[in-house]
Parts: C-alpha cells; structure tokens; sequence
C-alpha cells in the first residue's frame, strides 16, 4: 500500500496532530504515550513489515486521517460557518451604505 | 445542542466491570440514553477520551465521531438486530456507488472505468463474488449468491463493528469501497477520493470552492476514519472484552 507513507511518517504525524489536539503537554497524554509504547513494542518504524505491523501501522495512518480530518474540518467550519448573522451596520456596509444616526433621520 | 461549554478539567479512563471508562474529572460519561459509558477496547476508551480532552472552550459534539459510533452501539436507538442491520449494509449493494456508471460525459464515464473498475474486481476476486457494474438506471443487477455471500460475511463480525461497519457504508454509499477498507486494501483517503469521484471531477473541470468542497471532504474523511478504526478496534480479539460485546 504505497498510499500510506512510511510508518515513521505516520508516526511523525501522530505526534504532530497530537501536539495540535492536546491542551496540556501532549507527552502526558494517554494517546502519545499507547501510541509510543505500540510504535516501540511492535517496531512499526522498521522498514520490512509483517502483516500483524501492517495492520497496526494501517490502524495508524486511519487515527492519523481521523485527527488531521476532524481539525481541518473544525477551521474550516469556524472560518466559514461559525460567524453568525452579519448585524445591520454590516449588511449596510456591504452596499456602502451607513445606517441613519437620528431615528428617522438621513444618515 | 451543537456545542455546550467545556465544564471539566481532566479526562482519564479507567477499568470496569464491563469494560473501559471515561471520566470527565470525577464524573463517569454516560450515554444519551444515560447508560453508562463502557467500550470494549483500551485503545478505543483512548480515542474517545481523547476527543474529550481536545475540546477546548466548547464542546463540539459534530466533531466527535467516535464518541458518536460509542454512544450508537450502547444505546442502539434504532433498535436494530444484527441480522436488521447486516441486510441494511448488503442492501446498499444495489446502489453502489462504484457499480452505478454514466455513460455522458464521456471524460466521466472513463475516469469511473479507470478508478472504480480495478476496486469491483479487487472485491470481486476477494469474496469469489459477480458484481459487474451498470449504466442502466435500475443499477447493477446483483446476484442472490453475491448478496448471501457478504450476508455470510457480515455475520463474522460482532453487534459493534457492524454498526461501524453500517455507519461507513452510509457515509460512503457503497458497500466495496466500506469492505475495501475494512480489508485494509485502501486507504480512508483513497476510498473517500473514489466515493467521491464525480464530485472530484467537476472540482476539477469548474474549480473548488473551499467552504464548501473541501468542508465536505474533510468531513467525509473524518467519519470514514472514525468507523474504520472503530471497526477494527471492536474486532481485535486480543484487546477486546467479549461479554460486552454478545449480541
């Protein structure tokens, strides 16, 4: 499966997503930690692979998949559906109007 | 709601009766139907707790598949068997995404022979099944023994990889492309790229619109990843505790 990258590169990323997720130190985690002591236990880093490495490292890559997903789904949502309604100043300053300062009145 | 403030500090698991906790600091997370939270897999309870945890000033429950998936196979709120919900994900086969073809325009109809062709042949061979593919409107017309045979197949899995197993034939709408990654012969991005392929392909003709392509692209990523992983996590026989797990 060339499609997923190395195990050191899904590792790496582990880390990276993890470092993104985690408010506090990410190393004190439970997720760095079983993730860390899998990579070790099953020497997932190595380069030859047998099938029992190759299911944990496709494990890998999907909960990669899923924490980077999860993120660039949550900016994009906060960047283009969060903002709520516009307020009348707003949508008046989309047509370059601004709103009358005097009940009733001219602006 | 959508979202709620975030209203704990720590997030920690723990070992039950029944399997894996989630404590939101001395608090056990229950289920919407206020079951207690208890998931057969350490590494499960991991993700879950996790999600939790990433949370920062609100909790964005849209955003926590797995925790969903968990919540889904406590509570079972269709109130479906096993065998209900086997015949719900073989069913999807009729409609498959990879077997349904266009014929125009033309550019289309080669990119779907090109991507989809090599995936129906893989499952093909796999399960020693006839799938073909179709152009006619009715969809492809599947065998019995095909359907039978994944039905045979479905029944291996337990009560909770099923609903997973269910939930990524849905968000995929197709049958090959879930069991193609269930089978680790693709990968979440391939399978969501192929699920995707029409779409993929106007993108490329007429332009992305970032809010809205890329939005749902990530989103069909994420939910994708999240039931493969939780399938995969429900099935390892060796981290799994079997008596939550009887149907």
């Amino acid at each position: 499966m060339a499609a997923l990258g190395t195990p050191l590169q899904t590792f790496r990323g582990l880390l990276r997503e993890l470092r993104h997720a985690s408010g506090r130190p990410y190393r004190d985690t439970p997720a760095y930690q079983h993730i860390v002591a899998t990579f070790r236990a099953h020497r997932v880093t190595s380069q030859k692979l047998c099938r029992a490495q190759q299911e944990l490292h496709f494990q890998a890559a999907t909960y990669l998949c899923l924490l980077r997903s999860v993120r660039e789904h949550t900016a994009l949502h906060r960047e283009y559906h969060g903002k709520g309604e516009r307020s009348p100043e707003e949508v008046a300053g989309l047509v370059g109007f601004r709103l009358p300062q005097q009940p009733g009145g001219k602006g | 709601p959508s979202e709620r403030k975030r209203f704990y500090q720590n997030v920690s698991i723990s070992q039950g009766e029944g399997g894996f906790e989630i404590n939101l600091d001395h608090r056990k997370l229950k289920t919407p139907q206020a079951k207690l939270f208890t998931v057969p897999s350490e590494a499960l309870a991991i993700a879950v707790a996790t999600e939790w945890d990433s949370q920062k000033d609100t909790i964005k429950f849209y955003t926590m598949h797995l925790t969903t998936l968990c919540n889904t196979a406590l509570d079972n709120p269709t109130q479906r068997n096993k065998m209900q919900l086997i015949r719900a994900a073989v069913k999807f086969l009729e409609t498959d995404t990879v077997c349904y073809r266009v014929e125009e325009p033309a550019a289309l109809a080669e990119l779907q022979k090109n991507e989809w062709d090599p995936v129906v042949a893989w499952a093909e061979k796999r399960y020693n099944v006839a799938i073909g593919s179709s152009t006619s409107i009715l969809g492809p017309s599947i065998p019995a023994s095909t359907k039978e045979t994944f039905v045979s197949h479905l029944a291996s899995y337990n009560m909770w990889a099923l609903q997973g197993i269910e939930y990524v034939i849905t968000q995929l709408k197709s049958l090959i492309l879930s069991m193609g990654l269930i089978d680790r012969h693709i990968t979440v991005e391939k399978a969501v790229l192929l699920s995707r392929l029409e779409e993929e392909y106007q993108i490329q003709r007429w332009g992305n619109v970032e809010w809205a392509h890329d939005y749902d692209l990530c989103e069909l990523r994420a939910r994708a990843a999240a039931g493969t992983l939780f399938v995969h996590l429900c099935s390892e026989s060796s981290t799994v505790k079997h008596k939550l797990l009887q149907d």
